[in-house]
């Protein structure tokens, strides 16, 4: 296939993906910023939203003081922030309308339907008429668009693109967001030393769990109290939650494994190794040896996978 | 001013007489219509235009802006009520269209070879050296079939002749990269889908494998070398009007959709990048004029095209549809030649006439123009989409007069037409069903052998009383009937087994 076109694919499903972990992020600081809380812990949370994307100094040229409101419009509907949900999904269309005749229709009208309803709905005020509401609808296009591109694309290189897309860019999301709402708990607000009542942590737990749909999940897998190694355990080296660094890495190689060429030997050993460790790794050790530096080089290690695929299969420099 | 409507057989239109005027084509509609209820039209346009808009059926309007600043896009205006032809106007005109596309593809090859219709007389020689579309690269270069036009536009109207009858008149040969065949086929595929039961009660020819005939042209155009040619679409990118169009075709085709930066040539040859490394490309379907598809021969700014690709195509080594140079065929100086050709070469009568055109470059031609510009129509010879003309019954003074001066300072540049009376087809506008000037452009393949889908593309002026179909100016679209002979499926028992859709009809 073009590496044009699989350039495309592959953008398409990252900004897809990309939406949808914004909305749950927003949606997951929206829900307990309606529960009863400091002002301070309020703010934390959403610094830590823009500190996720690397956003904040962006946010504080633009709008100075963190405010709820300005926030969620900066993340939701500013359009001059490449990030916010509205950016995402007017790049997938474009993405994907560079590429339609590649897309069955199904996929190529789920794409442009989304974007024509995203710009209804921002242009009609729903968003600010019920944030939870539209949180939810950019997580249910994100998963149509998934179900519609499994059900109805043909399984070669194409799909296989867009399938390394998604898990590439839900590795790296997933990694900030552990990131972030752990750094969160060691600052000051959180930290081991000061006496926390339990209530409080288990519903800044449960949230992060919320936002990866993974609250449930936790409570099959561990039949246990919520603890904050355990949630790092779930969302980073379990292998069947579909939202881990593990799993998003699983399918990486395996798709990695299914468009191999001639160069990619490098980028499929580098993917190989990452993926082993995460499944030969334990939490213990990850925690001794640091979480955020743990994650801060993973996020290097997958921005780096992220320009290798791109070098051996999408922008080829050689003629 | 006679003027000849599709399906009413005198204007303006008397509603609900039982079919007395309606041509009979148009009866088993004419009843349809009738037992509709009043909003099922407008209904049926919302339904329509939601439709387009969900799958993309739009073009990019140059220069204009939404109001959120993005770049416009439009949806092309839809006509639900049919243009229908009879079978025997169209076997007419498919033999029509056959003998005139036969007769430029051996004039472009001349052209390019010996230029014996030259040398006959028969062209005046600066007509087509002096062309600024024809191309000294092409001399002496051989293609598959001696084809150079493979997809023909070929614009055709229906006015009064001398003897005051409807006739097919042909407005304009359409050789580089006509466009507008997407629509045709969305525009079956929408009138299917919304009047399922119309379907059942004529016999329309199909159109729907227009991809497969064009895709065995374009192999059959392969170059010599190939068992198994790799085609490909050449498309200048997502923001061109035609984009949808050039996605739509490749997609139908299942061949790839390449843009400039995809291609290279090396050792004569070109390739295109893919994720496994250069792949051949032996026929390319472009999608780009000439200017743009090499930097080193024509437009050295081009990014749209690919450096050394004219090298490649001279050596025979890939084909390029249609060929380099087609211009010098279609220009509307050149036009006016278009019966003679047939002669010369095919030895035969013309099927089609021409509009009778006068040449600006002749003197009593250009005498007769500036005295009646009232009257005509005055055409860029090098325009096209409807721009750069002149309608003399709908222009101001000020306008005459400043076309007056164009063509004064360029007579060569300019041709007139009488303005024709257009046919006019019945048409859902805003005040209700009202007749509007339509055209029809077939597309006629040339591979092999000449042929195409029965019908093709009929545009409408959209506002009353223009004449200017263009999309680019406000013009729509319709889908069009070929009628075959015998009897409608639903008279044939036996067919009945489908859930009613009477109800809803």
């Amino acid at each position: 296939m073009l590496s044009r076109t699989a350039d495309h694919l592959f953008w398409m499903s990252r900004y897809t993906e990309r939406a949808e972990n914004t909305a749950r992020m927003l949606d997951v600081n929206y829900q307990t910023s309606l529960l009863p809380q400091s002002d301070a812990v309020a703010l934390v949370g959403w610094q830590g939203l823009l500190s996720i994307s690397e956003l904040a100094s962006v946010y504080k040229a633009k709008h100075g003081e963190i405010h709820v409101r300005d926030v969620m419009d900066f993340m939701v509907k500013d359009e001059s922030n490449p990030s916010s949900i509205v950016s995402c999904l007017n790049a997938a269309r474009e993405n994907a309308r560079a590429v339609r005749g590649t897309l069955t229709t199904e996929v190529w009208e789920t794409q442009n339907q989304t974007w024509l309803e995203v710009r209804r709905m921002i242009k009609a005020g729903e968003f600010e008429r019920d944030p939870a509401q539209f949180f939810e609808w950019v997580k249910f296009r994100s998963h149509l668009s998934r179900g519609v591109t499994l059900g109805t694309m043909l399984m070669d290189e194409a799909l296989y693109f867009m399938r390394l897309g998604t898990f590439l860019e839900r590795a790296d999301n997933t990694a900030r967001l552990v990131d972030v709402k752990f750094h969160a708990v060691q600052s000051d607000f959180y930290g081991a030393a000061s006496e926390k009542d339990q209530e409080y942590d288990f519903y800044h737990w449960s949230a992060i769990l919320r936002s990866v749909s993974g609250f449930e999940v936790y409570r099959k897998v561990y039949r246990d109290v919520i603890r904050p190694e355990r949630v790092a355990e779930l969302l980073i080296l379990r292998p069947d939650m579909p939202r881990s660094l593990h799993a998003s890495l699983n399918e990486v190689v395996k798709n990695l494994a299914l468009v191999a060429n001639d160069q990619s030997g490098e980028t499929h050993r580098r993917a190989g190794k990452l993926c082993a460790e995460l499944k030969y790794g334990r939490i213990d050790e990850i925690l001794a040896t640091g979480l955020h530096a743990y994650l801060t080089q993973f996020l290097d290690r997958v921005n780096d996978l992220g320009m290798h695929i791109s070098r051996d299969f999408l922008v080829p420099s050689a003629a | 001013m006679l003027k000849f409507d599709e399906m009413y057989t005198r204007l303006p239109y008397e509603f609900f007489t039982h079919g007395a005027q309606i041509r009979d084509h148009y009866k088993i509609y004419d009843e349809w219509l009738a037992r509709q209820p009043g909003d099922m039209m407008a209904k049926r346009r919302e339904e329509a235009e939601m439709i387009f808009r969900r799958v993309g059926i739009t073009f990019a309007v140059y220069g204009e802006k939404d109001e959120e600043g993005a770049g416009a896009e439009r949806l092309i205006p839809f006509d639900l009520i049919p243009r229908i032809i009879p079978a025997n106007e169209w076997s007419f005109l498919e033999r029509g269209l056959v003998q005139r596309v036969s007769a430029l593809n051996r004039f472009v090859h001349d052209v390019y070879h010996d230029q014996e219709i030259i040398k006959a007389g028969v062209v005046p020689s600066d007509q087509v050296l002096g062309n600024a579309q024809f191309r000294p690269e092409m001399m002496g270069v051989s293609v598959p079939n001696n084809i150079y036009s493979h997809i023909s536009g070929i614009d055709i109207v229906r006015a009064p002749n001398a003897k005051g009858e409807g006739e097919y008149f042909v407005l304009e040969d359409n050789l580089r990269v006509p466009s507008g065949v997407s629509y045709m086929l969305e525009d079956r595929k929408m009138m299917m889908r919304l009047f399922p039961a119309l379907f059942n009660a004529h016999r329309v020819a199909p159109i729907a494998h227009y991809p497969d005939l064009l895709l065995e042209t374009l192999r059959a155009s392969s170059p010599a070398t190939t068992a198994e040619p790799t085609v490909v679409v050449l498309t200048p990118g997502m923001h061109n009007s035609a984009y949808f169009e050039h996605a739509f075709l490749a997609q139908q085709m299942g061949i790839e959709l390449v843009e400039g930066q995809d291609l290279f040539v090396r050792d004569n040859f070109c390739y295109m990048r893919t994720t496994r490394g250069p792949k051949r490309v032996d026929v390319i379907y472009r999608r780009v004029d000439d200017d743009f598809l090499d930097p080193k021969v024509f437009q050295p700014t081009s990014t749209l095209g690919c450096a050394g690709l004219i090298d490649v195509y001279r050596a025979g080594n890939v084909s390029i549809c249609n060929a380099v140079g087609t211009g010098v065929a279609d220009d509307k100086s050149i036009y006016a030649y278009v019966p003679k050709m047939i002669e010369f070469y095919l030895g035969e009568k013309p099927i089609l006439n021409n509009v009778p055109t006068y040449l600006c470059r002749n003197p009593d031609d250009l005498a007769y123009t500036l005295a009646h510009m009232k009257d005509l129509v005055v055409k860029e010879v090098h325009g096209a989409g409807g721009y750069g003309m002149l309608v003399g019954p709908a222009a101001t003074k000020a306008e005459i007069e400043d076309f007056r001066k164009a063509v004064l300072a360029n007579p060569g540049g300019y041709i007139a037409q009488p303005t024709l009376s257009l046919s006019s087809c019945p048409t859902f506008v805003e005040s209700g069903i009202a007749p509007r000037h339509i055209d029809l452009r077939p597309y006629v393949l040339s591979g092999k052998t000449v042929q195409m889908v029965p019908g093709g593309l009929t545009r409408v002026a959209l506002k009353d009383g223009s004449l200017v179909v263009n999309s680019s100016q406000g013009g729509g679209t319709k889908d069009t009937w070929v009628l075959e002979n015998g009897v409608p499926p639903a008279a044939t028992p036996g067919q009945t087994q489908k859930q009613s859709t009477e109800g809803e009809m």
